[in-house]
């Protein structure tokens, strides 16, 4: 192997960056993924299939976490994502599709813009799945 | 993040890191998952660890059955599984994140920051967690004077026992005339009970190998030798894989970075001899000679290793140094009391729930130690005391609990900060055992070479053996405390001049127990079995028999439903009815 130059250094450390971010769990937001049973077969796996991906293009690793959880309570909405930018309340999202979840990212985790026609209104009917 | 120390690989973690990457493969979570192998998580109590993130879930004692389950219902279904999480002692509701519980909240990791965050083999990983960013900085931007002078403003104290400034050291080898210097890192840790180099450099070798970059370029040393000891196979393999990627990547070898500094890092494995830590011994070991201490002054900052300036460092002394360099000695002793700054690790072992690594600012108080971070006493028993410092430091009492830990402070009430172990025992513990395991150990490492320590230690180890049998007085016992301080005063190197510390010590503290041996032949811990009873309280036995069937001298007789007796004369005192009688019948007097 060659040796390793004071730039490259740096570029390996650039690399590790967002892999830190993840394990220190650090980021100034959080897309999660809400993939209880009633997420999963709405279709919450490929939508955080997609999310990872649009994360990794948009260079977006420093600064996004996408992680899942459980059900969220109001399984008639899902599949389901919950984005929580550092310093403001988590805004829910519900009844999205893959692109409209890469949107969310794209326009709120990334941009700062609550995409307000996806935002959940909590229902009457819909009670919490454990 | 599943841990691969060498507490929870021998609970089975490499096979549940195995079963853990099959299960996500048959659910197709390759792309999603990754299944990391990481150095000592440190909270070796509830391993096998495994730490998802980035929720940060903390999952214990998890066995090969639990991963299935795991993988289905919380990588799939996103719910932490509720019966693998911690849960603090004596309380019914589980802790899920790292971060909330107490045995890491405490805790401030300097030298154990990357630990469970990166794989130990991985070069990369340590890099992308700022590694060997101080390399650069202290190779390129700055001089060889400069460096010593940051680590001095460090306040940075030697971790291996003695606590020798570490910038002065390094300054009076530099200055000592002489080519071809050595630096020597000490991997011997000797000490039973103690694991915090032995961690370090499995989670961590990297940060070891840094630290040595960089001292080596203080001191002006391209020579560098690892002594580790030979009973430590994972940390010996880790950092032989760390110094091939580090020579891969030319961090070592010759002129490094460019900079024109050559250093080459050797493995030099021990034998495991407790003496070979002692600094003169280890050299002669490296040498090839018997590990035999000789007298100090020359110091091997002036005469080491083949008559060459020499430096010694302990492994966590080096893990620091990267840091210092790279956040500045200003920042470092900001840390821990004014005359020791910094942190210091501490393996807790011993009557504690939380047994572990545990890296806290000097300063900390025994209390927080053992109560906050050790989560207190298993099985709601009294604490008695705590043994810090190995087997020549010395037991701290109950009364003492609120003592800030620093290397003056524990000398002060006589023990030693050592190289951080620490002992708790609760009230079953007899100090005069304690002092006289201690002192075996002692005398079977004593190399030997001095009258003071070969013959002393053997004398005071036999006394303390009289004593424990019954057959103490109170003329030994002045004996005793006669000998011990003549140990301490005249033996050759700093184990025969700590060995009495476990004696002075209890004496100090625990005199009523001895005096008890002696003048009422009674251990009240009910620990030495010359002066111990068992007998059957009649009025809680209930004739089940479970005492009778546990012993293996037939020493209990009792027909079934109907009392039990203890024959003295046939038993062996081994306590086999005590733990068999599920109605506390059977006291210990």
């Amino acid at each position: 192997m060659p040796r390793v130059s004071v730039e490259e250094l740096k570029a390996i450390r650039e690399r590790f960056r967002g892999f830190r971010r993840l394990r220190e769990g650090k980021a100034r937001a959080r897309v999660v993924v809400h993939m209880g049973a009633c997420g999963l077969k709405a279709g919450g796996r490929n939508i955080l299939s997609r999310l990872l991906a649009a994360r990794e293009q948009e260079r977006a690793g420093e600064e996004v976490l996408v992680t899942v959880s459980g059900c969220a309570g109001q399984c008639d909405q899902e599949p389901m994502i919950t984005v929580e930018v550092e310093g403001e309340d988590p805004v829910r999202y519900g009844r999205l599709n893959e692109e409209t979840a890469v949107r969310i990212l794209e326009e709120h985790a990334i941009g700062g813009r609550v995409v307000s026609e996806f935002v959940c209104v909590p229902s009457r009917t819909s009670g919490g799945v454990p | 993040m599943a841990c691969a120390g060498t507490g929870c690989l021998s609970n089975r973690s490499a096979d549940v890191k195995k079963t853990l990457q099959e299960e996500i493969a048959r659910h197709g979570l390759d792309d999603e998952v990754l299944v990391v192998s990481t150095g000592c998580n440190g909270f070796c109590e509830q391993g096998p660890i495994l730490v998802a993130l980035p929720d940060g879930i903390f999952y214990q004692k998890v066995t090969v059955k639990d991963v299935p389950g795991l993988v289905e219902k919380y990588l799939l279904g996103g719910e932490p599984v509720e019966s693998l999480l911690y849960r603090p002692p004596g309380q019914k509701e589980a802790v899920a994140r790292m971060k909330d519980i107490q045995f890491f909240r405490d805790q401030r990791p300097i030298v154990l920051r990357n630990k469970g965050l990166i794989d130990p083999e991985s070069i990369d990983e340590y890099i992308g967690m700022d590694g060997y960013q101080a390399m650069v900085k202290g190779l390129l931007e700055m001089t060889p004077e400069q460096i010593v002078e940051e680590v001095k403003k460090s306040g940075l104290r030697g971790r291996g026992g003695a606590g020798f400034p570490t910038g002065v050291k390094w300054e009076f080898c530099r200055k000592s005339p002489g080519n071809g210097k050595f630096l020597i890192c000490n991997a011997d840790e000797g000490d039973p009970g103690a694991f915090m180099d032995r961690s370090i450099l499995e989670a961590d070798p990297h940060s070891v190998l840094e630290g040595m970059v960089l001292a080596a370029r203080a001191i002006g040393a391209s020579e560098g030798v690892v002594y580790v000891r030979d009973e430590y196979p994972l940390a010996l393999r880790r950092l032989q894989i760390a110094i091939q990627q580090a020579g891969d990547y030319g961090f070592l070898g010759e002129d490094i970075l460019g900079s024109g500094h050559d250093f080459r890092i050797r493995v030099v494995r021990g034998g495991g001899a407790f003496v070979c830590g002692e600094e003169t011994a280890l050299i002669r070991s490296v040498e090839g000679r018997p590990g035999r201490p000789v007298p100090r002054p020359p110091f091997p900052a002036q005469k080491g290793l083949w008559g060459r300036p020499t430096v010694i460092n302990n492994v966590e002394t080096l893990s620091n140094v990267p840091t210092i360099l790279r956040e500045g000695g200003e920042w470092y002793a900001r840390m821990g009391t004014s005359s020791s700054r910094g942190t210091k690790v501490f393996s807790l072992v011993g009557k504690v729930n939380n047994t572990g690594l545990v890296e806290v600012p000097m300063g900390t108080t025994l209390r927080q130690i053992i109560f906050d971070i050790g989560g207190g006493i298993p099985g709601g028993k009294r604490f008695k005391a705590i043994q810090s410092g190995g087997p020549s430091g010395g037991c701290i009492p109950e009364s003492l609990v609120d003592l800030p830990v620093d290397y003056e402070e524990l000398t002060k009430v006589g023990a030693i900060m050592g190289s951080g172990g620490l002992i708790v025992m609760d009230e079953t513990s007899c100090m005069v055992d304690v002092a006289r395991f201690f002192l075996g150990f002692l005398m079977d490492e004593s190399c030997g070479k001095c009258t003071p320590c070969r013959e002393g230690i053997l004398r005071m180890h036999e006394i303390l053996t009289d004593i424990t049998e019954g057959r103490g007085t109170m003329e030994q016992l002045a004996l005793l405390e006669e000998l011990a301080l003549a140990v301490k005063d005249a033996s050759l190197c700093a184990l025969g001049g700590t060995a009495p510390n476990p004696v002075l010590s209890t004496l100090r503290y625990f005199r009523d127990e001895y005096v008890a041996h002696i003048r009422d032949r009674k251990c009240p811990a009910g620990v030495c079995r010359s002066l111990i009873h068992y007998r059957i309280l009649s009025e809680r036995c209930t004739g089940c028999t479970a005492c009778a069937r546990a012993c293996p001298a037939e020493a209990v007789k009792g027909k079934k439903k109907e009392k039990h007796e203890i024959n003295a004369e046939v038993c062996i005192r081994c306590g086999a009815c005590h733990e068999a009688c599920n109605f506390e019948a059977v006291q210990v007097y």
